[in-house]
């Protein structure tokens, strides 16, 4: 995947390590009849991806007119007004809280999920397809689900916490409880997360369980010590991939608060994802939607990067193929 | 393997095992059977509680959404698995009360050309990476990769400017217009398999005097298409729950207009009664439960493609 520019660089300075490959010879018709299979996803990259991201940009410096389709410059007003908006912030807090609670526990519930499953032997099957289910649910089926399981008067879930003997909270108009009922609804569909530890647990193997059961080892140390090491790659791209969807987080909270434009907790459930659409298409700010967005590309870029170099530290690839 | 395994094979000398040749798993198994019996049996025992646990936990909104479509208004809030009163006639009424089956004609229609057109196109590229050898190929097929780390919510508002310009706003060409340009995750699934296939087929075929897109229509079409049905549901099921492209580009028109997950988010709002509806939340359960059944039927038939593919795209990272 090294671009071959780079590696040239190297071979000019010092002696090649490794025998520098023999220049391919392509075979024109073969390279334009490549060219031309690969094509749509050329045209796709750099109009829709490319152009797209690149007339952001500029609609993110100008103030959109959408009656004449003009932009007109507008400075770095757009990005001011980011500072200026208090619901911006409000959205921006919203979200990390949201993302903060929701990947740890969506990690730890999935994980454990697929430690169990593992464990079975026979019937992970029939245990598996159920736990995948939810995942199969839309979320507007979910959520049209979730808004009556988690009304404060009549749901179940606060009917099952006064069988225990806790009055349950307000879920959806209690503002301390409007990201706790998002996650809920998230961990519901927590499957998919699930199945892909569960392959990468399939795919240690046994013999380690084994040496250490020699060695002593407790069940505790051998999940810290050995499973955790080999399935690192795994939690690793759980946790960027989750990071990522919760820092969009929206179908979830449209659905239960932002239907019908206003909201029974405007303050608590203002999600980044849905401040973001409401400038864009409701308000058609487009101007500074764009800003929006291009700050949240830049804050995931970053919370990726960070993520990927602690990664780096922690994460066992088999055979470091990569 | 090998070699782990005879290494532990010495050290059963100090356990009584009459036979040394047994696998050293079955010693394992025996010798903590022995130590603790009743504990290994407790553990099982709970491991099977909670699995069940969990399963009922996951069960439940499925089984109470079921229920509460069959209940008359009055009993949909009373949260009871079995309705007390017998209501079938929602499943008849709904379809006077919402244009449902225009919603779902409409999500099929999209769902069906979003699929189409991503399981070609992206077959397509993923031949054009899988069998060509082209100046920049790893480049452009890292490019590709890296395009799955990009947000959507980045490039949502210029794509809906360049439908714009294009003139499709109000068509559901946005709907499913970019599954022309192929899909990365998509892409990357089919070339894997494309990459499987012996590379002497298409140089048989070559000599065979076969043109480059007939080796990809009569060799590496025909011969992918468990991979191409993967690639197919996986695709349905992403258009058929799509809600966020309908609310850009469909909400302004007319309720007939609606795709299924539109329609439900409508109905949710029409029938709250701070909005002035009745609270005839049995009719939104009704239209819950019959939009959600198409993918649990789909989930019966490629149950093994979905969790697979899920599998695959963590494997990946």
């Amino acid at each position: 995947m090294v671009g071959e520019r780079s590696s040239v660089n190297v071979a000019a300075r010092r002696p090649a390590r490794k025998p520098r490959p023999a220049r391919i010879k392509y075979n024109r018709r073969e390279a334009l009849a490549g060219y031309l299979f690969i094509s749509p996803w050329i045209v796709g990259f750099v109009v829709f991806m490319l152009g797209a991201m690149a007339y952001s940009l500029v609609i993110s410096f100008s103030r959109y007119n959408l009656a004449t389709n003009v932009a007109r410059p507008a400075g770095t007003s757009n990005y001011a007004r980011l500072f200026d908006d208090p619901k911006v912030a409000t959205s921006l807090a919203n979200t990390l809280f949201y993302a903060i609670m929701a990947v740890p526990l969506e990690i730890c519930v999935a994980l454990g999920l697929a430690l169990l499953l593992n464990r079975v032997g026979r019937g992970a099957g029939f245990f598996r397809t159920v736990y995948y289910l939810p995942k199969m649910t839309p979320s507007v089926a979910t959520a049209a689900v979730f808004l009556l399981l988690l009304n404060g008067n009549t749901g179940a879930i606060n009917q099952a916490l006064g069988f225990v003997g806790i009055s349950g909270p307000q879920w959806l108009i209690d503002p301390a409880w409007v990201k706790p009922s998002i996650v809920l609804m998230t961990l519901w569909g927590v499957s998919g997360t699930m199945v892909i530890f569960l392959a990468a647990l399939k795919s240690v193997p046994k013999d380690l369980y084994e040496v250490a059961d020699l060695d002593g080892a407790g069940p505790v140390r051998k999940f810290f010590y050995i499973t955790v090491p080999m399935i690192s790659g795994a939690i690793f791209f759980n946790v960027i991939v989750l990071t990522i969807a919760a820092l969009q987080v929206f179908d979830q909270a449209y659905l239960l608060f932002w239907r019908d434009q206003t909201s029974s907790s405007p303050e608590a459930s203002l999600f980044y994802g849905i401040y973001l659409f409401q400038q864009a298409f409701r308000e058609f700010n487009f101007g500074f939607a764009s800003a929006m967005a291009w700050v949240l590309f830049v804050l995931i870029l970053l919370i990726s990067l960070v993520q990927v170099r602690i990664g780096n530290r922690f994460v066992y690839y088999e055979g470091e193929k990569r | 393997m090998a070699t782990t395994r005879a290494q532990p094979a010495g050290t059963e000398l100090s356990s009584p095992t009459p036979a040394p040749e047994a696998a050293t798993d079955v010693g394992r198994t025996r010798s903590r059977r022995k130590t603790r019996p009743p504990r290994a049996q407790a553990a099982r025992l709970l491991l099977w509680a909670l699995l069940v646990v969990v399963s009922a936990a996951f069960l439940y909104p499925l089984v109470w959404l079921i229920a509460a479509s069959l209940k008359p208004r009055a009993e949909v809030f009373d949260n009871a698995l079995i309705p007390r009163t017998f209501s079938p006639e929602n499943y008849v009424q709904v379809w006077d009360q919402l244009p449902l089956g225009h919603w779902v004609a409409n999500s099929f229609v999209i769902a069906i050309l979003a699929a189409t057109l991503v399981t070609f196109s992206s077959a397509m590229i993923a031949f054009g990476f899988a069998y060509f050898r082209f100046p920049g190929r790893n480049l452009l097929f890292g490019l590709v990769l890296a395009t799955m780390m990009l947000p959507g919510a980045v490039t949502m508002v210029p794509q809906y400017l360049i439908w714009k310009n294009l003139g499709v706003l109000g068509t559901w060409i946005p709907l499913f217009g970019m599954n022309l340009f192929g899909s990365a995750f998509y892409i990357f699934l089919q070339r894997q398999f494309f990459l499987g296939l012996p590379r002497e087929l298409f140089e048989a075929a070559r000599i065979d005097g076969a043109s480059y897109f007939g080796l990809f229509r009569r060799i590496a079409l025909p011969l992918s298409i468990p991979s191409l049905v993967v690639i197919f549901i996986f695709e349905f099921q992403a258009s058929w729950n799509n809600l966020q492209s309908a609310l850009i580009y469909l909400n302004a028109g007319s309720v007939e207009g609606f795709t299924a997950p539109l329609g439900i988010a409508y109905a949710m709002t029409k029938y709250s009664p701070t909005n002035g509806g009745q609270g005839d939340y049995q009719y939104v359960m009704v239209a819950t439960l019959l939009i959600t059944l198409p993918m649990l039927i789909l989930f019966a038939f490629g149950q093994r493609h979905f969790i697979e593919g899920v599998a695959t795209e963590g494997r990946k990272g």
